[in-house]
């Protein structure tokens, strides 16, 4: 005889690759908007990433004499490779992709076991690994030409920068984090700086020099929404490391706005909509419990802020989720739930005096 | 040069001071793992570890002269938690499955000869002289010291027969382990 | 008003109700069948000791079994008839084991026992009251199967300020207390009434889960002027536990190890306060109680009044059979209940519901990897990490997994319900349950026998040193008889010079 199964004999009708399938339908709106404003690069890009992670988790493991279709079928290979590729320059050459995505999966995922064994966000350590590695290529912005205009480069000539790495001289630019780190640091005001880069409005409308897919801040913000709405994550997150943001560059905007930037700015430059709503929303890497998120959430705000006011780099949403990531078994631990029928240091209540 | 040295040593000689010191205060009186390995072992006082009964043991434990599977009463549980306890490496290979047993004495082939209640450790073992003995299956520890002695090998070790009452889930299955 | 409960409640999770394939099906009585295996155990605490003989002919609501020890409940007969058979036979138990069962042949004149129920029920002591319900053999019957006069006395003695009836029914696919509430809302309120009776509480609270607009109804109705007051509670698993229950009605918690008697709660089934009426009322032991058959592999779904013993394929054939062979048959609800193999086991007091599922209704593919989504924390209507305990009962941690709060789980099922990598996490729970359990056991026997080889080393010692004594003693005396003899007999020189002769003296 069997033994018998283990109530409960019903189950709600959600699967892990259902939950990946969610978070990509989250973002593909930003995604063809990225598509749409970077042309045919960025779409080759964002294949060559997909293509590597598929390829290199296959190997992984098959290596490890495991079932490779079940393994493949969940999507999260896929998913990292998708957000690495959002977060990449987008007329970056295809080897970035490849090596980036061949890192996130392996080094960064199968070599901590797998699914759900691994400290740090995959994307993430990808992105710092190839941003250390390769300042260059990883520098090397784009003026956006979206692919409905005449200026934008054909499939050909798109072939070409990508898998050839020619033709970018022509339409380099800086993002606006890059310039304003640079001016500021010959010593420049704030003030004329910003006067005719920083444009809220374009920005709000994603039409502005940047990563593949951070830019589009609404369509982000609204994938997010779809994501609460579907349970996927919840609001604590987002909302702490927009606050964690916003909170501090507030604060030194009004103490002294001719050295730092306003909270819109930070708000909607570089990578952090892309960064609250699906980076630090990954559940591998970050903590279980709502208020635990909340904590994490704000501790990538500020640390991203921090970088960019003080650090070396211009963005440090990247590092920012790296250094969270290791703070995640600390907040796990000191953020639990409260427990029915315990107070919050897990104390049960007294009984009633009889 | 000379302030380099002086300070060097002034720092080792007032660390090692307070190394000393801590050392004196802090010192820790007899040794209580004897007693609370003692608290692990089954305490039948069986003898099978080879040592003079459970403290004996407990002793040779603590000071490692005895392997942490020393003890067959004990099972494979027993060996994790002395491995645990004792900071070493268990080694659960030799070690079967352990699936509590019980002591049986079968009618059949049972002649009275009270041999077996003589040598039980824990006085689980009834009967008489000439009459058919039974165990007594709470205070019976599966020693083994009644089939080793049984001259008609009528006592035997058994599994405890699972009841609604001491039934419980199995472990799952771990399948699904990345 | 709906905003303050929303406060007071935690987690949860919404599996789709189901509850439509029975809900207008009409408590139908059951034939009998032909044969009932009444089990001698259908209760949490020690089984009962049968009181009759195989071959006796018993009556309706005869005592069978009588309760053995505190915590126990008596068994009656479901009907009248002649024992055929005491033994062991399969148990409605997941472990497939066997369990002390009386197997009654019915006479088919269900002919009652004489009962002399008391001339003005409402006029009875607290304590006849609780004796009453006690000897009725009423045990919980929202699946738990607690002695109810236990907790009628215990609540009593520590003078209980609320008394909660559950009446949410929580589980999918139930529907069998729904039903009794709207058809018999009068005899429910009547019993709600004596249970109050025997505890004295200040007030009487009935929550009901606001997916049951018709038992809200029909309750509210026959309660009007009883100052027992029905709530509608948000219809959220597991509502029905009772330390949910207890939260979302009065905004206290039970503290952690303690009992519902510990905030001056007490909870009771609606299906119980049923029960009791029947038992003070009418003098009726609880001899049946409502089943609901469902599921999609049942062809008509229904609920029935099923006498306590009938075999589950029973209740099935009267519901049409099989529409489809079903994955699972569950005892109880799809989320708590537990698989059965065969068929033949007997419904008993605790069996709410009879469920064959097809596989599409059960859905759980295989498990795949934790990706610590937090899901199942926010299910978790307790507070707990699910995800952290099951690892570490996987690791083989029992202790870590306790200090994360395993023995504050309820094992409600909303963790492995929602968890999209279909982790069998309740399962991880009951088993670290069980295995502590098994090891507490352990421990208490060695501590027993390390006395009781200690016990026999000193009397070992006792005997030795006795044996010692004993011999010194005779030593002793006949060194001293023999000097006497010597000393009488001859001079010392002649007895130095014959030792041989001393010797054989």
């Amino acid at each position: 005889m069997t033994p018998a199964i283990h109530a409960p004999h019903a189950h709600a009708p959600v699967t892990v690759g259902r939950v990946m399938a969610t978070v990509m339908l989250a973002l593909a709106p930003a995604t063809l908007f990225g598509f749409w404003l970077h042309g045919w690069p960025a779409i080759l890009l964002w294949l060559v990433a997909l293509v590597t992670a598929l390829a290199t988790e296959a190997l992984t493991i098959r290596l490890q004499d495991r079932p490779v279709k079940p393994a493949l079928m969940d999507g999260s290979g896929l998913l990292t490779a998708w957000l690495l590729a959002l977060s990449l320059p987008p007329w970056a050459p295809w080897w970035i992709a490849a090596v980036g995505s061949a890192f996130a999966v392996v080094v960064a995922k199968q070599v901590f076991g797998g699914l759900g064994q691994n400290v740090f966000n995959p994307a993430m350590a990808a992105r710092v690994m190839l941003l250390i590695s390769f300042p260059v290529e990883m520098t090397a912005w784009v003026r956006p030409v979206p692919i409905t205009s005449g200026a934008a480069p054909d499939l050909a000539q798109s072939l070409d920068i990508t898998f050839a790495g020619q033709g970018l001289d022509a339409m380099a630019s800086a993002s606006l984090l890059g310039h304003v780190k640079t001016e500021l640091g010959r010593g420049l005001e704030l003030g004329p700086v910003l006067a005719n880069a920083y444009q809220p409005d374009l920005m709000l409308m994603g039409n502005r020099v940047g990563s593949l897919g951070e830019t589009g801040a609404i369509l982000i913000l609204l994938g997010g929404l779809f994501l609460i709405l579907r349970r996927i994550i919840t609001w604590h997150g987002p909302a702490a490391m927009l606050l964690g943001v916003a909170l501090p560059a507030l604060v030194a905007w009004l103490i002294a706005p001719q050295a730092y930037p306003d909270p819109l700015y930070h708000l909607l430059a570089g990578g952090v909509m892309l960064g609250a709503f699906f980076i630090i929303t990954d559940p591998v890497t970050s903590p279980n419990s709502p208020w635990g998120m909340f904590a994490f959430g704000l501790g990538v705000g500020l640390l991203t802020w921090i970088i960019r006011a003080w650090g070396g780099y211009p963005e440090g949403v990247a590092f920012a989720v790296l250094l969270m990531n290791a703070a995640t078994p600390v907040i796990d631990r000191y953020l639990k739930p409260r427990i029915y029928g315990r107070d919050r240091r897990g104390r049960p209540h007294p009984a009633r005096e009889a | 040069m000379i302030a380099a040295l002086l300070s060097l040593t002034a720092l080792g000689l007032s660390l090692g001071l307070l190394l000393g010191f801590a050392a004196r205060k802090l010192k820790v009186e007899g040794n209580p793992l004897v007693a609370e390995i003692e608290q692990m072992l089954p305490g039948s006082q069986c003898g099978q570890c080879g040592f003079p009964g459970c403290a004996g043991a407990a002793q040779a434990l603590a000071e490692g002269k005895a392997a942490v599977d020393c003890c067959p009463p004990g099972g494979a549980d027993l060996v994790q938690a002395l491995a645990a306890k004792l900071g070493v490496e268990a080694d659960l290979s030799g070690i079967k499955a352990s699936v509590p047993m019980i002591a049986e004495v079968q009618e059949h082939l049972c002649i009275g000869c009270t041999k077996c209640f003589k040598v039980c450790p824990t006085d689980a073992i009834m009967g008489a002289a000439k009459q058919i003995h039974t165990v007594f299956r709470e205070a019976c520890t599966a020693c083994g010291k009644c089939v080793e002695c049984c001259p008609t090998e009528a006592t035997r070790l058994t599994p405890v027969p699972v009841t609604l009452q001491s039934w419980y889930w199995h472990k799952p299955e771990a399948g699904w382990v990345a | 008003m709906t905003f303050l409960k929303r406060l007071h409640t935690r987690g949860g999770v919404h599996p789709e109700g189901m509850k439509s394939l029975s809900e207008d099906c009409p408590i139908a009585p059951l034939p009998l069948p032909d044969r009932l295996y009444v089990p001698l155990q259908q209760h949490i605490g020690a089984p009962a000791s049968p009181v009759v003989h195989v071959g006796e002919r018993v009556r309706k609501g005869q005592l069978m079994a009588a309760g053995t020890g505190p915590v126990s409940a008596p068994v009656h007969a479901p009907t009248s008839g002649r024992i055929l058979a005491l033994g062991d036979a399969l148990a409605p138990h997941p472990s497939g084991l066997g369990i002390t069962t009386l197997t009654l042949e019915p006479d088919g004149d269900e002919a009652w026992l004489d009962t002399a129920p008391p001339a003005d029920p409402f006029a009875l002591a607290p304590e006849e009251i609780a004796r009453r319900v006690g000897a009725a053999g009423i045990v919980g019957l929202g699946g738990a199967a607690f002695p109810s006069a236990v907790k009628l006395n215990l609540s009593r003695r520590s003078s209980v300020e609320v008394l909660v009836l559950n009446g949410s029914e929580c589980e999918p696919y139930l529907t069998c207390d729904d039903r009794l509430m709207r058809e018999r809302a009068a005899e429910i309120v009547d019993g709600i009434r004596l249970m109050n009776l025997a505890v004295g509480a200040r007030d009487v609270l009935v929550g009901i889960e606001d997916n049951k607009p018709e038992a809200l109804a029909a309750m509210t109705g026959a309660a009007a002027g009883t100052g027992i007051r029905i709530v509608a509670v948000p219809a959220l698993y597991p509502m029905g536990s009772e330390k949910q229950m207890i939260l979302a009605l009065t905004g206290r918690e039970v503290p952690a190890g303690g009992r519902a008697a510990d905030i001056g709660v007490l909870v009771h089934n609606v299906a119980t306060a049923y029960a009791v009426r029947q038992a003070i009322v009418l003098g009726h032991p609880l001899v049946s109680r409502v089943v609901t058959v469902s599921g999609g592999a049942v062809q008509v779904p229904r609920n029935v009044e099923a006498l306590v013993g009938t075999p589950v394929q029973t209740l099935i054939d009267y519901c049409g059979g099989f529409s489809q062979a079903p994955a699972r048959v569950v005892l109880g609800g799809p989320m708590m209940g537990s698989q059965i193999s065969n068929t033949s086991v007997p419904v008993i007091k605790g069996t709410s519901g009879v469920l064959a599922l097809t596989r599409a209704e059960i859905g759980q593919p295989e498990p795949a990897p934790c990706i610590r989504c937090s899901s199942c924390v926010r299910a978790c209507p307790v507070g707990l990490l699910p995800l952290e305990m099951a690892s570490r009962i996987r690791a083989g941690d029992l202790a870590a997994a306790v200090e994360f709060g395993l023995k504050d789980c309820i094992a409600c099922g909303s963790c492995a319900y929602i968890c999209p990598a279909h982790i069998p996490l309740v399962h991880f729970f009951n088993y670290a349950k069980g295995e502590l359990a098994a090891r507490e056991r352990t421990r208490m026997k060695q501590d027993a026998t390390r006395q009781l080889a200690e016990e026999r080393n000193l009397r070992m010692e006792r005997i030795a040193r006795e044996r010692e004594e004993a011999a010194a003693r005779r030593k002793a005396e006949k060194a001293a008889r023999d000097a006497a003899k010597k000393a009488a007999a001859s001079p010392p020189a002649q007895a130095a010079s014959t030792p041989a002769e001393t010797e054989t003296a």
